[in-house]
């Protein structure tokens, strides 16, 4: 299989997660899309290291399944944060932002 | 053969993908990312990255999922309702998703990497094994992967802060 | 000891006697608080003679001193030093300043005795004196600002003394604000003397400006009209001297002090201690005379129409400043500083005299009502005899040798200057006859009330005091003489400093009579050293016809003051029905007050009101309230955007990634 299949899968992943973050409320799910989008990225990364021939690719791909193992571990840390403290687990309910 | 694998892989990594952000129940959508995740780890396993593909089901689809699944049960998933409060979000959001597709895309496919329509070189046996890994880790990337473990160490210690018993003074 | 050394000195008694007084207001006795008030003046003066003696001791070319104590500014080009400058001229003037402000501080020390603010006058009268002996000893502009400045407080913070009276708050922010225009003449004239000639040191400027200026050259023509702005609003000329009679205000020792002897007459003294520019300008000099000669004669003829005792003697004095200013201007620089010494005496002494009289009419100032005084006060109708006599120039007297000196000078410098030798005889015969006016009008007659009250028991009960402009009952808690007199019968240092004066209003013209001692020109001719308008000497046959002249005169003026008040007392009133507009112009004090109330007052009282209506409410108003509607308004469309849903920010993030890269894929293809 050419390399490029892998990209615009990647692509078409990554677009899939960003428009899931833009539409779920529920903060778990949108958890759930920034994976969707980190392994786009993973699958890029690995798919041009193969097309190099040089692991280093694999290297990334493998320190950013670490930052998304933190990034997984700190958002459940705050969605239990947020349910102990009775507060909605509705992202447009949580509106300090408000201008 | 390989293309067979592809296209299967690459429906389930996509289909995973859709039923995490259609499924209205968090549960569902967990273990479609489950599926998603699964496919995905065939697709390294198609660049010949065993050890990505290894690491990705063990800590992932393992670890992780395990982890989500226990957080989902603990808050209640409970549906979302379907009322979209925000003017235009539901109309943008897709819209803005193709366009960053096909932006994506473009920029990829019209740049002048020659080697896109290759398949890359012949590697060597053991190309992306555990063995191969481990050397870049610890040889060329030490310093990457000792900041990432502490990352981790930090990510722990927030994670129990957050999400500790432990009630305010006030 | 030097003469720098005794200067110093003269300048450090005052000010510790008003911080000793101010400070220890709580800790002292009234009685003690008046003993240092006194005796740091005293100290002053004994200060002033040791620096007369070590200046005579010396030649009389070189005998001028500048002496620094610190850099007071230091900056590129800019050296002002915290310095003194000693010469006869100075010393001249501190003996004045201090010794006439002795014997006021000792009259005080009785007259103010049952005031309830005994201690902060003293205070302000030491400071008063310190900051005049500062303006006096100045060694350059800056330190003569500040000395400026200082006496401009003082002379404020007297004059509203008894600050629960209304007129005497109002009199004293008159005088304030009126005195400010005056600082900011010679301000400026300083910044304009810096520029032209780089330094603010007497000695410097006066030696550079000869080289640096051409006769009349526009800059110093400027720095002179400048200088005279403060002078002649230091020294209540025309048009600046509306704030004078309202400074009547005050306690009398304050008018006798700071409105006759010393304060007012600091414009006389900058134009002597200027001289050297205004010799390079003289046509502001021409100003400065004429404008002494119009103050001269329209200030006499207020003071032959005032009804109100203090009020009249104010207006003699604007009159006799303006000969002094007349003088110093036209080059008569001796005879202007010999009048403003023998003015010193004979006024404070004709103020502290009122004084008196007007304690025993209960603070009643109204000649109207005065009569019979020559009976009740005969120590105090005495001393305000000689003081009359002295400013209508009797001969003999100490304002006939001074004011005769002036004159003849003008007749000596001859040409138009002539004019000033006329006119001021038309105004020496106006003062003779104001002068007697007040005397016959107040001592001789059937005696008022209080004055036959006063003959019968020794004494006057009064009831409450009262206000006499406005009739309000004063507010006696926080100073004001109470229902006591302090009349000279009953106070000995009253009557030391009266009687002290006395003597020398008349016999104080004995040390300059022309030709035969000539102590003053003497001793302060070495200032005028170089200048060629002090060569020009009156001979002595002018300087004896001018006395015969100036004699004959002060009589007849006496001769007529009697006829008009005594002998034919109907007279004035018919008189004043007979020149009834002319009488009603001098007794408005030709409507100076309303004049500028309408030429400047209201003007800008006007140009305020506009700004207040048009510029603050349309320019400020629109701006501010523009601004302030763009802000909101921009302010109203972002908040819009800031809805506060985080799932908008991210999909304007997404936006703006999308954006971003389109604009990257078209700009690289």
């Amino acid at each position: 299989m050419n390399t490029e299949w892998f990209i615009v899968l990647s692509a078409l992943l990554f677009a899939t997660g960003a428009m899931g973050v833009l539409i779920r409320r529920s903060p778990m799910v949108i958890l759930l899309c920034l994976e969707l989008m980190l392994n786009a990225g993973n699958l890029a990364l690995v798919a041009f290291s193969r097309m190099v021939g040089n692991g280093q690719g694999q290297v990334f791909a493998v320190i950013v399944m670490v930052i998304a193992a933190c990034e997984v571990v700190v958002g459940l840390g705050l969605i239990v944060a947020i349910f102990r403290r009775r507060l909605p687990l509705n992202v447009d309910d949580l509106r300090e932002l408000r201008g | 053969m390989e293309e067979v694998l592809f296209f299967t892989a690459a429906l389930g990594a996509l289909g995973g993908a859709l039923g995490v952000i259609a499924m209205r129940n968090p549960f569902y959508s967990v273990l479609a990312l489950i599926v998603h995740l699964f496919s995905l780890s065939a697709l390294f396993l198609l660049l010949t990255s065993a050890f990505v593909a290894a690491a990705q089901v063990v800590v992932y689809a393992g670890a992780v999922m395990v982890l989500y699944v226990f957080v989902v049960a603990y808050v209640g998933g409970g549906g979302e309702s379907a009322w979209e409060p925000i003017p235009g979000q539901r109309f943008l959001a897709p819209l803005l998703g193709i366009a960053l597709f096909v932006e994506l895309s473009v920029a990829v496919l019209s740049s002048s990497l020659l080697a896109l329509g290759t398949e890359g070189p012949d590697v060597p046996a053991g190309f992306g094994d555990p063995a191969a890994i481990g050397h870049l880790l610890l040889e060329k990337f030490l310093i990457p992967f000792e900041a990432s473990s502490i990352l981790l160490l930090l990510a722990a210690v927030g994670a129990i802060v957050l999400a500790s018993n432990r009630r305010e003074a006030s | 000891m030097s003469a720098t050394a005794w200067a110093w000195l003269v300048l450090l008694f005052p000010l510790l006697g008003s911080i000793v007084i101010g400070l220890g207001f709580r800790a002292l006795p009234a009685k003690v608080a008046g003993v240092v008030g006194t005796v740091s003046i005293g100290l002053a003066f004994a200060c002033g003679i040791g620096a007369l003696l070590s200046l005579l001791g010396e030649d009389p070319e070189a005998r001028h001193h500048a002496s620094a104590l610190w850099d007071y500014a230091s900056v590129a080009g800019l050296d002002i030093k915290l310095g003194i400058f000693v010469d006869p001229l100075s010393v001249f003037m501190v003996l004045v300043v201090s010794g006439v402000s002795t014997l006021i501080h000792l009259y005080s020390y009785g007259y103010m005795q049952s005031d309830e603010g005994y201690h902060r006058f003293f205070s302000y009268l030491n400071f008063f004196v310190f900051s005049m002996l500062l303006l006096v000893l100045a060694g350059n502009f800056v330190l003569l600002t500040v000395g400026w400045a200082f006496v401009g407080f003082a002379s404020y913070a007297l004059i509203s003394f008894w600050y629960r009276r209304e007129t005497a708050t109002r009199a004293g922010m008159k005088a304030f604000v009126i005195n400010v225009v005056g600082d900011i003449g010679l301000v400026l004239a300083a910044f304009l003397i810096f520029r032209e000639l780089g330094s603010f040191d007497y000695g410097t400027v006066f030696e550079r400006a000869p080289e640096t200026f051409t006769t009349n050259e526009w800059s110093i023509t400027a720095i002179c009209l400048l200088l005279l702005v403060g002078a002649f609003a230091k020294s209540a000329q025309l048009p600046l001297h509306t704030w004078l009679p309202d400074a009547m205000e005050g306690p009398t020792p304050v008018s006798s002090l700071i409105h006759a002897a010393t304060m007012v007459t600091a414009g006389v003294y900058l134009i002597a201690r200027t001289h050297v520019l205004f010799e390079l300008a003289p046509t502001a000099a021409d100003v400065a005379a004429f404008t002494g000669l119009a103050t001269l004669l329209v200030a006499a003829t207020m003071a032959l129409v005032m009804t109100d005792l203090k009020r009249a003697i104010a207006y003699s004095t604007m009159s006799q400043i303006g000969y002094m200013i007349m003088g110093v201007s036209i080059g008569a620089y001796s005879a202007g500083m010999f009048h403003l010494m023998t003015h010193a005496f004979f006024k404070a002494l004709l103020f502290m005299a009122a004084g008196s009289i007007i304690a025993a009419m209960a603070n009643n100032q109204d000649i109207d009502r005065m009569g019979g005084f020559g009976k009740a006060m005969r120590f105090t109708s005495i001393t305000f005899v000689c003081g009359a006599l002295a400013l209508a120039a009797f001969p003999g007297t100490s304002g006939f040798f001074s004011k005769d000196e002036i004159l003849a000078f003008a007749e000596a410098r001859g040409g138009m200057y002539l004019i000033f030798t006329m006119l001021g005889y038309v105004g020496a015969l106006m003062t003779a006859v104001y002068s007697f006016r007040l005397v016959f009008r107040v001592l001789p007659g059937k005696p008022c009330a209080e004055a036959q009250e006063l003959i019968e028991t020794g004494h006057v009960a009064h009831e409450a005091p009262k206000n006499p402009a406005t009739g309000e009952a004063e507010d006696t808690d926080v100073g004001f003489p109470g229902s006591e007199h302090h009349i000279a019968e009953q106070s000995a240092p009253m009557r030391v400093a009266m009687g002290v004066l006395a003597v020398l209003a008349l016999v104080g013209g004995l040390i300059q009579i022309p030709g035969v001692d000539d102590v003053v020109t003497g001793f302060l001719d070495p200032v005028w050293e170089g200048s060629p308008l002090a060569a020009i000497e009156p001979s002595l046959g002018q300087d004896y016809v001018g006395l015969g002249i100036g004699g004959a005169i002060a009589l007849l003026g006496i001769g007529i003051a009697y006829v008009l008040y005594v002998a034919r007392p109907e007279l004035p009133g018919k008189l004043e029905t007979r020149l009834r507009p002319l009488h009603t112009l001098f007794a408005n004090k030709w409507y100076f007050d309303e004049a500028i109330d309408f030429l400047v007052v209201r003007p800008a009282l006007a140009i305020g009101r506009f700004a207040n209506r048009v510029f603050e409410r349309l320019v400020v108003d629109g701006l501010v309230s523009g601004t302030e509607g763009t802000v909101r308004g921009a302010g109203g469309v972002v908040r819009a955007v800031q809805n506060g849903f985080v799932r908008s920010y991210a999909l304007l993030l997404i936006a703006g990634f999308a954006g971003l890269a389109l604009y990257f894929l078209l700009s690289s293809s």
